[in-house]
């Protein structure tokens, strides 16, 4: 796991065109039809649309995930225990008889919903903290980075870890855990999105009616200034599931016996040359959901945000200010 | 330094943020009264805080970071039984990862778009959304259990037994080289084609300078620092011990030291960890800025 999620440049060069951003023309445009406009090319990139699909099938599976599974997480049926797959169990059963299928089921909705907590909490505080450094600046940019930056010196994993040990294990602390982690990625992504944007002359015109700040940062900078933080979205995402795994394996994260990808893979490591698939389905569960994320966010780059992707790459700068964490 | 500063401020709080008292916490649930003043007087918690504080510091700066609640060593010197292993399984990765990274990021630059390209493109986003802790059970499974290959784990001094040395560290450093390469590969895609397309290069070609040395010299220069950034950051991870894969091939470096330590809520070791991870990634920030103006001249204004 592990790690922080890095403000990766893009991997691939072939940027549809007409995408919007990268004119001025586009940037005046107002926000919405975008959506249309951006389901649209990502459908035409086969591989976002892939991931989307997928991603939407493990959503739907979590959400009926009661409907679905077989067993129960904790039917206990001794009589079956360590069984390879087979008809009855697809994916096999664990040292105590249980269905892996159906726990796998059952523990993507704890893996999406600590995920989705944990980026959320990540992207609320962190878009608001980017936003106000970025619009403000001075002493409230001074302030609120230098912040950021102190939470961004400890490598990801253990801070997380050092915020369990105050909280406490369980799921809802692991969200907020990493949810913590994430923020100053959010924020910086944010502010610098800003940055770009808050000497536009829409924005000054604005200004010169006479509109609140409030306004203007909530329909003018926030709308434009939002591709990177979607994009930064959906990586976080593939993180923040990889991390719930980690922790959950090393035992802080999800408690059992609640079904967890990264506590079944602990669960299952002690009989890895007994019965390799109690550790094996639940990590392809993991690394299925992560790709899926990370290829979507990919596939949204190239779509909303062709601009990030040259500007990243294309001062060490800019990469030093935005590149960081692991991964 | 201000970051410093308030990185220190942190790390010191991690003991009063925990709810209750840490020393009761760290004793258990028997103990007596005379180990318990004896504790809570050794570790200096019956000072008032900022005394605490600026005591702790104060000692900090000087190395002595405090004694485990736990085992009763100094937390310097359990911090630098671990940094052998830390050290090695560190710069062994970021080999890995490198000599992943650049050939493949390098080619799939120079050839946008060919099957090497797109197969870098895949690989490096497999590597970077596989857990690393499950790819490190799965060559287990393989390396050390059907085949037989290698130890499943443990770490041995390269003084003591050299092929053994090497053989524990393979596996290891390839789950993270893997990990740490596949973000590097991306970097070093996107910087070459950036430095590949850009004026000064079609200039180079233009008066007619070999391909070899508008390579050595326009591209590959304008490359580097973006791969220095991140080959700074990975190492930085690195360092700060990966704690998940440690945990796998029992590998007793610096993540397992603080894994241990909140476990037994030993916050003296949690704390001199957590700090010196904290250093590291400064330190490591600051040589890059450093190699930035070796690199680039135009920064040293």
């Amino acid at each position: 796991m592990t790690g922080a999620p890095v403000p990766e440049p893009g991997s691939s060069p072939d940027t549809p065109a007409g995408a919007p951003g990268t004119s001025p023309a586009a940037t005046l445009r107002p926000a919405r039809p975008r959506w249309q406009e951006t389901l649209g090319l990502l459908a035409r990139n086969p591989t976002a649309a892939i991931a989307s699909l997928l991603l939407i099938a493990i959503v739907l599976i979590a959400i009926f995930d009661d409907t679905l599974a077989a067993e129960g997480p904790n039917d206990i049926d001794v009589a079956e225990r360590l069984q390879s797959p087979s008809w009855e169990h697809p994916f096999g059963t664990d040292d105590l008889g249980r269905d892996i299928l159906s726990r796998i089921i059952l523990g993507a909705s704890v893996s999406l919903r600590v995920g989705f907590l944990a980026v959320g909490f990540a992207l609320v505080v962190g878009t608001l903290i980017g936003l106000l450094a970025g619009y403000y600046g001075r002493w409230v940019d001074d302030v609120l980075m230098r912040f950021m930056d102190m939470l961004f010196a400890f490598p990801a994993v253990l801070l997380a870890i050092a915020v369990l040990a105050v909280r406490g294990p369980g799921s809802g602390n692991t969200a907020l855990a990493i949810g913590i982690v994430y923020t100053p990625i959010f924020a910086r992504v944010t502010r610098a999105s800003v940055l770009g944007v808050r000497e536009e002359v829409y924005v000054r015109a604005s200004r010169s009616v006479g509109a609140s700040d409030w306004r203007i940062l909530t329909r003018h900078i926030l709308p434009n200034a939002a591709p990177p933080i979607i994009v930064q979205t959906s990586i976080s995402l593939a993180f923040a599931v990889l991390a719930e795994a980690a922790l959950s394996f090393l035992g802080l994260g999800t408690q059992p016996p609640n079904p967890s990808w990264g506590l079944m893979l602990a669960e299952g490591r002690s009989y890895i040359e007994l019965a390799w698939w109690i550790a094996f389905f639940p990590g392809m569960a993991i690394f299925l959901t992560v790709l899926c994320f990370n290829l979507l966010g990919d596939g949204l780059r190239d779509v909303l945000d062709p601009r990030q992707r040259t500007q990243m790459s294309g001062s060490g700068a800019a990469v030093a200010a935005d590149a960081g964490g692991e991964k | 330094m201000v970051v410093l500063a308030g990185v220190s401020v942190i790390v010191f709080s991690l003991v009063h943020l925990v709810p209750g008292d840490p020393v009761r916490l760290a004793l258990g649930t028997r103990f007596s009264q005379e180990s318990y003043d004896a504790l809570r007087e050794r570790s200096g918690l019956d000072q008032p805080l900022i005394e605490q504080f600026f005591g702790w510091l104060g000692r900090a700066l000087t190395g002595d970071l405090g004694v485990s609640f736990r085992s009763g060593e100094t937390v310097t010197s359990l911090i630098a039984e671990r940094l052998p292993a830390t050290l090695t399984l560190a710069f062994a990765s970021i080999l890995v990862a490198l000599l992943i990274a650049v050939p493949l990021g390098t080619i799939s630059a120079l050839r946008p778009r060919s099957i090497i390209d797109r197969f870098a493109t895949v690989i490096s986003q497999f590597g970077i959304s596989v857990p690393d802790f499950w790819m490190g059970i799965v060559l287990i499974l393989v390396f050390a259990g059907t085949l037989g290959w290698l130890p499943s784990g443990g770490f041995v001094p390269i003084g003591e037994d050299p092929l053994e040395w090497l053989q524990r560290l393979v596996m290891p450093a390839v789950v993270t080289g893997v990990v740490s390469g596949s973000v590097i590969t991306r970097f070093v895609r996107s910087s070459m084609l950036e430095a590949l397309g850009s004026d000064h290069v079609r200039t180079a070609q233009a008066k007619g300078l070999p391909t070899r040395q508008v390579f050595t010299w326009h591209v590959l220069r304008n490359a580097l620092l973006p791969l220095v950034t991140v080959t700074g950051v990975q190492l930085a991870y690195l360092l700060s011990g990966v704690v998940v894969v440690e945990i796998v091939f029992s590998w007793p470096g610096l993540g397992q030291l603080a894994l241990q330590a909140v476990q037994a809520r030993d916050y003296p070791v949690l704390q001199g960890a957590v700090l010196l991870f904290a250093l590291v990634f400064l330190v490591i920030n600051l040589v890059v800025d450093l190699l930035y103006t070796a690199i680039d001249p135009r920064i040293r204004r």
